[in-house]
């Protein structure tokens, strides 16, 4: 990968850091362990613009890792990085969870009530298809939400249906609130589940690896279009690039303190600049 | 008073089958929705002449709604199908958080609201159904009375860029609005003049209203009719001026009276016009297997209520 995107992805932690820590609240742990999933994304797989006509959607369905949602599209241009100082605060139009209520560029629904987004993701890839429109759908989920109920009424009519032009990525990063997923409610052998249900799986062993996760989502790309929907089951770690945050679930909707943040931005130093 | 003629009774819910049909023809980017009930909805001709328009999706209704938003994220026209009750109650969260907050231009179509429903009881009939979908922000809600004005707002709703619940049931029931009238959401009808007591009823309790005001007429009282159907935006002028003439106010629904037409109502009059109102509908209660007629009788969502309410309600109005 170009030492650009490497640059990107401290800077994205240092986005997502700085940002739950000015508000004292959000999810930092979700969104340290995505970073080099949406910088991938947005850098190099996605065909995206603000011209949304063709162009490749992405929908976030586990919207509490806005953080690292936002500082993509304000560092990919969709709006000023300046922007991310409101996240959270009273008058912004980035909200704890993403929405497209206030008309925030590069969010296209609202998602945070767990479970609704791939439902989406796949009426967008219906909608492309009576368009003739070759683009595709993007869709990233957590590992927990995988619980609800609405999720899996949306793998089954997908396959049902042969829409294959979406790509799910899955963030298999083993934790919910309460625990660890196994602890929780254990979502079993995903992979067996989903290739059941008639989806074609690919998995990202290490999905804090730039590399990994590029090749796989270019792969996914390829097999697009051929009959079959694809889920990319992407280990990750939560918290990842902050050594006391990671391997935990504590950080899952906790702020870092003054110290922390000091500790951990010391261990991201500045690439392309704070907003 | 002015005569109303049955044309003959229908089903909204056939209303609702003839406007999709024609929709269908007209609007290349309307596409519809079923979960399991294209018979009972009367999709059937919709999806027979587009089959790549029309999207069963079985038993599940959530995927449905989020479906639908995906689809009007990607410009078209949703209109999804099923029952009043899994129309709203069942999917409210998708309803809240992928449509109506997300501003996504979906068509909530709603058969088999209310009690006439009929013999599969309570579990079927939704009675909460018009509260839950007023509270959404944003949210468009409409009832409809019988055939022609089912397909017309059908129809119209098509060409307002929003979410939208339209409600209507499952029997048949009078055919009496003309079906060239112009259906304007937000706009409710003038059925007829009176200067006694306004008479504001929507969906079924329509006909009822008008076969009220027949039998009140005989004893002298001259009611004003008001077909609401649209309970959300509520046609405030509309109601405000016909109160404040008639000094006294009914409101009738298939519907639960708390958070129904009715309370709506009263909280126009509460801030606008304190006039005494007296409500038809049911009563904090769930319903329950019968024929329809059975039910409306024993729920009191005839046209006896509304003349007693009426009654009623003249008794507490300032002279």
């Amino acid at each position: 990968m170009s030492k650009n995107l490497d640059k990107l992805v401290i800077q994205t932690r240092r986005d997502i850091l700085r940002m739950v820590h000015a508000v004292n609240s959000g999810h930092p742990g979700g969104s340290l362990g995505c970073v080099e999933f949406f910088v991938t994304l947005y850098n190099g797989i996605m065909d995206h613009g603000l011209d949304r006509d063709s162009k490749d959607m992405f929908i976030l369905s586990n919207g509490h890792i806005s953080p690292v949602y936002y500082s993509t599209l304000a560092r990919a241009g969709y709006f000023e990085t300046k922007e991310l100082k409101t996240f959270r605060k009273i008058n912004s139009r980035l909200q704890g969870h993403p929405t497209n209520h206030d008309n925030l560029p590069g969010v296209n629904i609202s998602s945070g009530s767990l479970g609704q987004g791939l439902s989406v993701g796949v009426g967008v890839a219906l909608s492309k298809k009576l368009n003739n429109d070759s683009s595709l759908v993007y869709v990233l989920t957590g590992d927990g939400e995988l619980q609800e109920g609405q999720n899996w009424e949306a793998f089954m009519f997908a396959s049902a249906n042969k829409v294959d032009n979406i790509i799910v990525t899955i963030d298999l990063n083993g934790q919910q609130i309460d625990g660890s997923t196994e602890d929780v409610l254990d979502i079993g052998n995903l992979k067996l589940k989903l290739e059941s249900f008639n989806w074609e799986v690919l998995e990202i062993e290490n999905g804090n690896s730039l590399k990994d996760v590029h090749k796989t989502l270019s792969k996914a790309k390829k097999n697009s279009m051929k009959g079959r929907p694809i889920a990319i089951l992407m280990k990750t770690i939560m918290g990842n690039g902050v050594d006391f945050m990671m391997h935990t679930h504590k950080w899952h909707g906790v702020a870092p303190n003054d110290e922390q943040l000091k500790e951990a931005l010391n261990q991201n130093p500045e690439t392309l600049g704070d907003y | 008073m002015k005569k109303f003629i049955n044309q003959g009774d229908k089903d909204t819910r056939s209303g609702f089958g003839e406007g999709l049909t024609e929709l269908g023809r007209n609007n290349s980017e309307v596409v519809a929705l079923c979960a399991d009930l294209t018979g009972s909805l009367k999709m059937n001709s919709f999806a027979d002449e587009n089959p790549e328009r029309f999207f069963q999706v079985g038993i599940a209704e959530a995927n449905m709604m989020g479906l639908a938003a995906g689809l009007a994220t990607g410009g078209k026209i949703p209109y999804t199908g099923t029952f009043a009750n899994f129309s709203t109650g069942r999917v409210y969260d998708q309803i809240r958080q992928s449509i109506a907050y997300s501003n996504k231009n979906v068509k909530i179509c709603a058969s088999h609201a209310g009690i006439t429903l009929g013999e599969d009881g309570a579990t079927h009939q939704i009675l909460e159904d018009i509260g839950l979908m007023k509270m959404l922000p944003g949210m468009t809600v409409i009832n409809t009375c019988d055939f022609n004005q089912t397909k017309s707002a059908t129809l119209e709703i098509c060409n307002f860029d929003g979410p939208v619940y339209l409600r209507f049931g499952r029997p048949k029931v009078a055919n009496f609005t003309n079906p060239s009238d112009k259906f304007e959401i937000g706009k409710g009808v003038m059925l007829n003049k009176g200067n006694d007591v306004t008479i504001v009823a929507t969906g079924h309790l329509v006909w009822e209203a008008i076969n009220a005001a027949e039998k009140l007429e005989k004893n002298g009282i001259n009611a004003e009719i008001i077909n609401i159907h649209t309970i959300k935006p509520l046609d405030e002028d509309l109601i405000l001026n016909s109160v404040n003439k008639t000094g006294c106010i009914v409101s009738a629904e298939e519907h639960n009276i708390f958070g129904g037409l009715g309370e709506s109502i009263a909280r126009l009059l509460t801030s606008k016009a304190p006039f005494p109102q007296e409500f038809v509908g049911t009563n904090d209660t769930f319903g329950e297997s019968g024929t329809p007629i059975e039910l409306m009788n024993k729920y009191g969502l005839n046209m006896n209520s509304i003349f007693d309410a009426v009654i009623r309600v003249l008794k507490r109005k300032v002279k």
